[in-house]
């Protein structure tokens, strides 16, 4: 932005070298190493660069990276957009996405969960955008309730516009402590997280799913005015106005990322039927559900980290025939701990044929054994793919579910795959 | 097994408080290995706003974080239900959270001390610095259990009164102290091996089962016996 100081406007300018550099050596997508390099000229930079615009956060546990990109798309039609498409979600990589685009009015921004208080005291956002909380690499991330806790002190101390998913009691008590909320019927598959009042610690009463409510202290759902339907794929918003969906990406936990999406632009004056069309022409987000053709073969990658993730994967395979190929490391990014495999039910993949891979497939064949679902276990996908065309050469389909290195290391396997 | 019924009667208490870490596990292969021997099973979840059953076998809690745990705590010292079982004989298998809460007393997040169930003689509050990563240790030789391996994820410390005594030495990791890890007193067993510390250690498991059922066949080796050797490996390389 012109008006920008002049000391900012120079933290900014060094940052962009240091990130086209990054990306000249090939070391990454300069996201990150430009803002650091920025944020050390000039601490207040991420408010300057924020002043002026209108700016949306977006943050939950899963789907943040997707529900940034629908978000971004349904925006363009008011111009150029600032957003942090490769998923740069701190402070670090905010800088870098609003300097990349001085001059965008509007602004979408994911947030990392533990970083959204500061970014939105930092940024004065327009819209806050929060969809689930649940467990996710327990062993450096921080704990879910003093999460919502942090982010409920933080909206009441701000002026700005939630956009929040009501059916997931975490983020509607959270949400509850901003002053303007759109509510959003958005589901939550997965409940294991949230038995218990994130204000009392009552038993919630969650019956009829998506209600719920806490019979100690009054705590309920708060009502909604736009709501996603699963079962025909349709979306209804404030006017009661029913929308087909028809997204490329598959499944509802995307259905709830859409209905997201769409409450997010009209708040930007956007309607639905404009929308919509920019949000079904996205395929796959950073790899996420994309398709590659081997021999012949279409392998289909589904990321998930956690065990929310998991179970909304689960709810995407493809029909029995279709054999799934599961695959766990542990590594840093992925959290060092896989205690988490016992908290998914694989009892579904009966019947289903059912490989294991990865740094910690042991781990994998265990909990599919105790869960009696028969499985084989392999090093690789080429190997899967080459022993089921030696079966049945007609096979067409392999659905894969890895978490995050796994994910990467067959990603990379298969040249980079967008 | 109990005086009243022919099954294994498994109780998971507070699944809706005390359930962070794939603590499920442990009840899923305590079943397993009691059925795979012909010991038929009956699992009840005990939800925080249940009363909790005097007649079970084995009891199971596991981990939580700081609000969970308290409340978790009050419910049960109110409930009195799993201070009964105890004193009835019933064998209790506490992870983390749980481990901290059927002592005498365990530390807030603030380090102030709040008063545990008390059916093991333990106290507990929190260190300095957060206890993270694989551990391994070796059981009380009295137990036949041998070598065991978990993760740790605790901020926990823990001192261990003159009726119980420790679980085991630690080889690598924190465990209670830097020393010891976990705690026993009769039946009654505590550890930081969170989440599925029974899928890992197959013995563990066992040693349940015959505190319970008296002695037991010998299984055939399976993923969890290579699951136990492959994580020991990892973590003393
Ligand atoms: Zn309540």
């Amino acid at each position: 932005m012109s008006e920008l100081p002049l000391r900012a406007q120079l933290a900014a300018a060094l940052g962009k070298g240091a990130a086209s550099l990054s990306r000249a050596t090939g070391r990454g997508d300069g996201s990150v190493i430009g803002g650091r390099i920025a944020l050390k000229v000039e601490p207040d930079l991420l408010s300057k660069l924020a002043r002026g615009r209108r700016l949306t956060l977006v943050s939950a546990t899963n789907g943040k990276t997707t529900t940034t990109r629908l978000i971004a798309s349904a925006l363009r039609q008011l111009g150029e957009i600032a957003t942090n498409e490769h998923g740069a979600n701190m402070p670090t990589g905010h800088i870098t996405a609003l300097s990349n685009r001085p001059n965008a009015r509007n602004g979408v921004l994911e947030t990392d969960e533990k970083y959204l208080p500061q970014v939105l005291r930092e940024t004065a956002p327009a819209v806050v955008v929060l969809m689930n909380l649940s467990r996710d690499q327990m062993d450096r991330a921080s704990e879910i309730n003093l999460l919502a806790k942090k982010w409920r002190d933080a909206l009441a101390m701000s002026d700005t516009h939630v956009i929040a998913n009501a059916d997931d009691p975490l983020v509607a008590w959270a949400g509850l402590g901003a002053r303007n909320a759109t509510w959003v019927s958005a589901g939550q598959r997965w409940k294991e997280d949230s038995w218990c009042c994130p204000e009392c610690g009552g038993h919630l009463k969650r019956d009829p799913d998506p209600h719920w409510e806490c019979p100690e202290c009054g705590l309920r759902r708060p009502d909604t005015t736009w709501a996603v339907n699963n079962a025909t794929d349709t979306v209804t918003d404030p006017n009661g106005q029913e929308f087909r969906l028809q997204l490329h990406l598959p499944g509802d936990a995307n259905r709830a990322n859409g209905v997201i999406a769409l409450a997010t632009a009209a708040a930007y004056g956007i309607h639905p039927e404009q929308a919509l069309p920019r949000l079904r022409e996205i395929e796959s987000v950073a790899g996420r559900y994309t398709s590659i053709v081997t021999s012949g073969v279409e392998v289909r990658l589904l990321l998930s980290k956690n065990p929310a993730g998991w179970l909304e994967s689960f709810a995407v395979l493809d029909p029995p025939r279709v054999p799934v190929i599961l695959s766990v490391n542990a590594q840093i990014p992925d959290g060092k701990d896989t205690s988490w495999l016992w908290d998914v039910d694989y009892t579904v993949l009966r019947g289903r044929r059912v490989f294991v891979m990865g740094e910690r497939r042991t781990d994998l064949a265990l909990r599919l054994e105790t869960d009696e679902v028969p499985f084989e276990v392999v090093d690789r996908v080429d190997q899967v793919i080459g022993r089921l065309k030696s079966e049945q050469p007609d096979i067409t389909k392999i659905d894969v579910i890895a978490n995050y290195t796994a994910f990467q290391q067959i990603r990379t396997a298969y040249g980079r795959v967008q | 097994m109990s005086d009243t019924s022919s099954r294994l009667r498994i109780v998971w208490i507070y699944p809706d408080l005390l359930s962070t870490y794939g603590d499920q596990g442990n009840v899923l292969i305590l079943r397993r290995r009691a059925e795979l021997r012909g010991i038929p099973t009956e699992t009840v979840h005990v939800h925080s706003s249940d009363a909790v059953p005097v007649e079970g076998d084995v009891y199971l809690l596991g981990g939580g974080e700081d609000r969970p745990q308290i409340l978790a705590a009050e419910r049960l010292r109110a409930d009195g239900g799993l201070k009964r079982a105890a004193e009835r004989g019933a064998a209790v298998f506490a992870v983390c959270a749980g481990y901290q809460i059927i002592g005498e007393t365990y530390g807030d997040d603030a380090a102030n001390p709040l008063p545990g169930v008390g059916i093991l003689d333990v106290r507990s509050n929190r260190g300095q610095t957060r206890a993270v990563g694989e551990i391994v240790a070796d059981v009380d030789p009295a137990l036949g259990v041998g070598r065991i391996t978990g993760f740790e994820n605790h901020q926990g410390r823990t001192a261990i009164g003159p009726s119980a005594r420790p679980l085991s030495t630690t080889v690598k990791g924190i465990g209670n102290d830097d020393a010891t890890e976990g705690a026993y007193q009769g039946q009654i067993l505590g550890t930081y091996l969170h989440g599925p510390a029974l899928p890992r250690n197959p013995a563990l498991a066992d040693l349940l089962l015959r505190w319970r059922v008296g002695q037991i066949p010998p299984l055939q080796p399976s993923w969890g016996e290579t699951l136990h050797e492959e994580r020991l490996a990892a973590a003393l390389r």
